[in-house]
């Protein structure tokens, strides 16, 4: 079974965000950064995958500024067989031309799969694993959280409104791993150590242009100041009356 | 003068209300004197009642018992044959479970770029579109520089409007072969409840709870106002109280309800991420330094168990009358 995972390197959840002077990007100072937490996931599969197999290798992709080998690093140490970063410093607002330069990387590789995370929780597109996929003409289902894998085919279910999906689908295949896949492991001390041993290439990349320019990162709108109508369960009349009269929401 | 297409979404061969919210994006972005066209793929037999009322121009109905359940590359095939014969300059899928699987592979299919999830649209140059980014921690807001792009927009964001326009309808043969990836079943929850996102309101509840029963309470509220759906924090989610069809956050659902209830519910940055966009929140917690107040429009500060009652009598009065 030969699986590639492709991770980003993002901002922990709980990093409180400031924007660049730039006005166009986060002031990065004192910001610490993750596996995307999608993409942890998608990789336990992958080893997991690859242990049922029982043979087999877990090649981790990340695209990225040289920071990001500290996230393929992390992967490694979660038993990952070698990563490859395309090195690129230019970040694209348009998630097409991430998913080209992966895609032509990931071309040549005879994989049985490709694995992604739902989304990466900084740009949010939920787009780069099924362009990816559309690109390569291959099958993919997106947001699994269960997969069945039998040979050169699989069965994978994905959680709609009022309902889960269940799709059958053939190998090679491109999936993106949501929530409840499965529990990734924590990197043991051994494993972390084995990480510094393993290969990691690195390769430049330039990224096309891509079809949209960033105007402005902002903060989102303060909400507006709100207010405590009472205490306790007599504080419910004045609740209703604001909901009724000022914020006409019922 | 641009033309612009809407995807419409239909469930067991009935219209999504979020098919409306699509046209009415659509139509935003059509300005006053450009065509909105729209597609709408399902079973034989759907109908396209009420697309005229809605702004569409003309529609596009691709019928096949085939195309009953949603099959991506189908679909997908589906919607960027009708993009390239008609030139649009944007294509606007709602950012429901479906539109956000199938926008990337038609943005991907057409080679234009994809503004996913995205809350505010104007035209200045161009289609400029904000979305949020970092967990809602941020607003992003982006300029389309190429002559076309696949636009998927938040649910219950842009308001369906009325706008009768011809509707002519025409029908197009189906590309039914659903490929190496086929949605055999959707498999239907124990419950029939509303979703969670799809709701007008939502009454989610957290740790404050203390027990999976006690989460008849917020249902009993739910009910009161009878299009209200019930939503959880990740923590009950965690401990098997809830489904995680139900979690609001980072790592469940966003939602953007025109009324909130954060009940028992500390307010944590990854549940704000799910909920920060709803028009209106209330929240009920004991702690009057919970950061969810910090959020509230409107907060109470009391025991749940005191004011949940008492706020679902109310509701209830209210509806009766
Ligand atoms: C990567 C990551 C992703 C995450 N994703 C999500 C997500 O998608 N959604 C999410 O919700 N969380 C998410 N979390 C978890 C989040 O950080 C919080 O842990 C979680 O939201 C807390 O849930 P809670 O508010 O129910 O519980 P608590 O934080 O324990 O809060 C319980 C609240 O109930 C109040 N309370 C207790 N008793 C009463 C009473 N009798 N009457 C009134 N009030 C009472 C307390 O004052 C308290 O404020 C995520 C965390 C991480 C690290
Ligand atoms: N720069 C990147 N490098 C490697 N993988 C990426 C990158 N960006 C996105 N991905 C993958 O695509 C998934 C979806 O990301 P996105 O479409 O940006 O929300 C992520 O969970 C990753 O698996």
């Amino acid at each position: 079974m030969k699986i590639a995972v492709c991770v980003k390197r993002v901002p922990d959840t709980e990093t409180r965000i400031k924007i660049g002077v730039d006005g166009k990007s986060i002031d990065e100072a004192g910001v610490k950064f993750i596996l995307n937490p999608y993409d942890e996931f998608a990789v336990e599969e992958a080893l997991r995958l690859k242990e049922k197999a029982g043979n087999g290798e877990v090649v981790v992709y990340a695209l990225g500024s040289d920071a990001s080998q500290e996230t393929i690093r992390t992967t490694l140490a979660m038993g990952a067989d070698r990563g490859v970063l395309l090195k690129t410093d230019t970040p694209s607002a348009d998630p097409l031309p991430a998913a080209r330069a992966l895609a032509a990387e990931l071309k040549s590789g005879a994989y049985d799969l490709i694995l992604f995370g739902k989304f990466a929780i900084d740009d949010y597109h939920q787009a780069v694993g099924p362009m990816v996929a559309e690109l390569l003409d291959l099958p993919c289902v997106t947001a699994i959280g269960h997969l069945e894998v039998n040979g050169g085919s699989a069965v994978a279910e994905r959680e709609v409104e009022g309902g889960i999906e269940v799709v059958e689908l053939s190998l090679p295949a491109v999936l993106s791993a949501d929530k409840g896949l499965n529990e990734p492991r924590y990197p043991a001390l051994k494993g972390i150590m084995a990480a510094k041993k393993k290969p990691l290439e690195v390769k430049a990349v330039t990224l096309d242009a891509g079809g949209v320019t960033l105007l402005e990162l902002a903060l989102p709108p303060a909400r507006k100041e709100g207010r405590i109508v009472g205490e306790g369960p007599d504080a419910v009349t004045a609740l209703i009356q604001a909901l009724r009269s000022e914020a006409k929401a019922i | 003068m641009s033309a612009i297409l809407a995807v419409l979404e239909q469930r067991d061969g009935k219209l999504r209300g979020v098919s409306f919210e699509a046209l009415a994006a659509a139509r935003l972005l059509a300005d006053p004197s450009g065509t909105v066209d729209a597609v709408l793929i399902g079973p034989g037999g759907i109908s396209t009642d009420g697309l005229a009322a809605h702004g569409a121009d003309r529609v596009f109905v691709i019928a096949d018992d085939r195309l009953r359940l949603y099959q991506a590359s189908a679909y997908a095939e589906a919607v960027a044959e009708r993009a390239k014969a008609g030139a649009y300059s944007a294509v606007v899928l709602a950012a429901t479970a479906q539109g956000r699987d199938l926008g990337p592979r038609i943005a991907a299919r057409l080679g234009v770029p994809l503004l996913a999830d995205v809350t505010a649209l104007a035209l200045d140059q161009g289609v400029v579109a904000t979305r949020p980014v970092y967990s809602g921690k941020a607003l992003s807001r982006t300029r389309v520089t190429a002559p076309s792009c696949v636009v998927s927009v938040r649910p219950n964001v842009f308001a369906a409007v009325a706008s009768a326009k011809a509707g002519t309808v025409t029908p197009v043969p189906a590309p039914a072969d659903p490929g190496r990836a086929k949605t055999t079943q959707v498999k239907a929850p124990e419950r029939t409840a509303l979703d969670v996102a799809e709701a007008a309101i939502v009454v989610a509840g957290g740790r404050g709870l203390k027990e999976p029963a006690n989460f008849k309470l917020l249902e009993d509220l739910a009910a009161a106002f009878g299009n209200a759906a019930v939503g959880a924090s990740r923590a009950v989610v965690d401990a098997g109280w809830r489904s995680h069809a139900d979690q609001v956050g980072q790592t469940g659902k966003t939602v953007s309800p025109s009324l909130y209830f954060a009940i028992g519910i500390s307010g944590a940055v990854q549940h704000l991420a799910g909920m920060r966009t709803a028009k209106v929140i209330v929240a009920i917690n004991r702690d009057k330094d919970a950061p969810i107040f910090k959020v509230a429009d409107y907060g109470i500060v009391g025991d749940l168990f005191e004011i949940v009652p008492r706020l679902t009598e109310e509701i209830k009065k209210l509806r009766g009358a």
